[in-house]
């Protein structure tokens, strides 16, 4: 059974339209990547699954069962199942409590008196490789690296079904990153995990997602395999992401496609396509609006996608 | 051959602590030709924020310079006054910050804060507001005039970095210094930056000197680079030397790191295993010795010193003895 299905998903604050209209599926096990620049409603689009964000419109149904719009009360439970790792590795750490109490925080809260909390933090911090003693460490004498971790751990604490990590790698080193998505594929691989991972970083997206959609304004604007995607992509956006993409060789040779300007303001949308006015194959019926063609497992929004 | 605009010539910087010294640079020397973009590298802690408050003398209170000078156009910076450094500072030698959500003041009009930082031209208003917004139309904002009149909450995060370069650039420094100034950007806007200070460069023709951990960037922008790691240079070169024939490990490694190097699907990524050595208590001999797989027994001993091995290309590594000396 598809473990979540996202349909239509909107969100507004005020007359700010940041999601309209999201529509997604993530089957058991599986990672899926969001990608897009900033403020193209990525990061809205997890906090509305897990409830951290509004969401006025839409579905989001987890494991079969309706979850948009619950109560803080009645989404706790399902807090064990839906895991968040935050952007902010450092900043989503109590800066008072230790490494132990953070990484265990969630029995405490999820009300799991029978465990033994000791031995939970040993055993979290041995899954990431952490070493023991940091169980007394408080999060200001962590790395970066090492703070993304504990957020590991965190995340990790009650067996969730499905994390949803928000920009996992930001800020970190390159050899640190590596480390961390190894641990990300490990752990999924001996657990089972499905995994929503938003990043810009598309280096990252290649090795970690089985399948990618790529946001515009808050809507999908292409979606499919990471194969198929970086292989071929369909949409011309989806084509300027992946040439914006510094290769770490002088020689490179860059048919880079320039994009042109800014993301539109969320105010006043732009009529018809509304990436139109910064595309570089835009067409004269672009004007008319398009409409989301699913065939194939590959998604697109475009009226003149590209062969 | 060029002028030698800036020249770090065997420069050690300690921090006190309540740990003992712990030494953020050791030996560093490498130098910036007039209107040469040169890239350094490394990763946290490999002490990119130590060099350029040591080139700006903006340090710490507790940092000590324990050896060596920083010479710009031949003067030695750590020797001058006070009122002769801050006369160079934002005139000859310029910086954009890393974070462009906090380099401007939020109270005051992008515009204002242009005309303020002319403080030194005499200039009248008018004039002040009009070169602003020809720097502003330059690094491409559209409709200047109208938005000088904006505050910085109403610029997006790659409008304000431009905004922050556009700054910089106003008295035409010699050098640039940009710290890791695409690093809170998305890919995108990363590329619009480095295309930008690629142009503007040869309009204004200035030296850079380009901080980053992203070696793509690096790769894209730089003539030279410098890889520094644990506070000491490992390695410097050509850009195409040290991506296509690296000869010290840490780069090598560093390197293979890349996603972006790597094409096809990877179960497990390529990483450098272990950590940084503890700059206050540093262990004996070569400072990569430790995560290195190639340490011979020698690393232990010596610290290794960069040496030349082409014309363009220094690295610090025991193993390319043979070829020093051949």
């Amino acid at each position: 059974m598809t473990l979540l299905e996202v349909n239509n998903l909107q969100t507004s604050y005020g007359a700010v339209n940041v999601l309209a209209g999201v529509s997604f599926s993530v089957e058991p096990g599986e990672t899926y990547a969001l990608v897009g620049e900033s403020g193209s409603g990525k990061t809205t689009v997890i906090r509305a699954i897990a409830g951290l964000a509004p969401a006025q419109e839409g579905s989001v149904k987890f494991d079969g069962q309706e979850i948009r719009g619950l109560s803080e009360r009645a989404m706790r439970p399902l807090r064990k199942d839906i895991a968040m790792m935050f952007q902010d590795p450092v900043g989503s750490l109590s800066p008072r409590l230790t490494i132990g109490s953070l990484i265990t925080e969630p029995y405490r809260i999820q009300g799991m008196k029978d465990r033994d909390l000791g031995a939970e933090a040993k055993r979290l911090l041995e899954m990431v490789n952490l070493p023991v003693h940091f169980a007394d460490r408080y999060p200001y004498q962590l790395s970066g690296g090492q703070a993304r971790r504990v957020g590991v751990a965190r995340a990790l604490a009650l067996e969730p079904k499905l994390i949803l990590a928000d920009e996992p790698t930001a800020g970190l080193d390159v050899s640190v990153q590596g480390e961390l998505l190894n641990l990300m594929n490990d752990l999924r691989e001996k657990l089972g995990l499905a995994m929503v991972i938003i990043t810009h970083n598309l280096n990252v997206v290649r090795h970690v997602a089985d399948r990618m959609g790529i946001m515009y304004l808050g809507r999908l604007v292409e979606e499919g395999t990471t194969e198929a995607i970086f292989s071929e992509p369909r949409n011309p956006y989806t084509r300027c992401l992946l040439s914006a993409n510094p290769e770490p060789d002088p020689d490179a040779r860059l048919d880079r496609i320039a994009l042109k300007g800014e993301p539109p303001s969320l105010l006043k949308r732009p009529e018809g396509c509304e990436f139109r006015e910064r595309c570089p194959f835009a067409k004269d019926f672009c004007i008319q609006t398009p409409s989301w063609d699913f065939t194939n497992n590959r998604g697109i929004r475009c009226l003149a996608p590209l062969s | 051959m060029t002028e030698t605009l800036l020249e770090i010539d065997h420069l050690s910087v300690d921090y006190e602590t309540a740990r003992g010294n712990l030494q953020a640079l050791r030996d560093i020397t490498f130098n910036v030709k007039k209107g040469e973009i040169v890239g350094i590298v490394g990763e946290s802690g490999c002490g990119k924020s130590t060099l350029i408050s040591s080139i700006l003398r903006l340090t710490a209170p507790n940092t000590r310079f324990r050896q060596g000078e920083v010479r710009f156009k031949g003067s030695n910076l750590l020797q001058l006054s006070e009122r002769n450094m801050r006369d160079l500072r934002g005139d000859d030698i310029s910086i954009v910050f890393q974070d462009p959500m906090q380099t401007h003041n939020p109270v005051l009009s992008i515009g204002r804060q242009m005309v303020d930082i002319q403080h030194r031209s005499k200039a009248s208003k008018s004039e002040k507001l009009s070169k602003a917004a020809h720097m502003l139309g330059a690094v491409g904002i559209p409709d200047p005039e109208a938005r000088l009149k904006q505050f910085p909450h109403e610029f997006s995060g790659g409008m304000r970095q431009r905004i922050a370069i556009a700054m910089a650039l106003m008295s035409e420094p010699d050098l640039l210094i940009a710290d890791e100034p695409t690093t809170a950007l998305d890919a995108t806007l990363e590329v619009q930056i480095i295309e930008r200070l690629q142009k503007l460069q040869q309009e204004f023709h200035c030296a850079i000197l380009f901080i980053s951990h992203h070696l793509g960037v690096i790769a894209e922008l730089c003539d030279r680079v410098v890889v520094m790691y644990a506070g000491a240079v490992v390695e410097s070169g050509d850009v195409r030397e040290i991506f296509h024939n690296p000869k010290h490990p840490y780069t090598r490694r560093l390197i293979d790191c890349d996603p972006g190097h790597i094409k096809e699907r990877a179960r497990v990524l390529p990483t450098i295993p272990g950590e940084v050595p503890d700059l206050a208590n540093l262990p004996g001999g070569c400072i990569f010795r430790d995560r290195c797989d190639q340490a011979l027994p020698q690393c232990a001993v010596d610290v290794p010193p960069l040496e030349q091995l082409t014309a363009g290309h220094q690295a610090a590594c025991w193993l390319n003895q043979e070829e020093v000396h051949a």
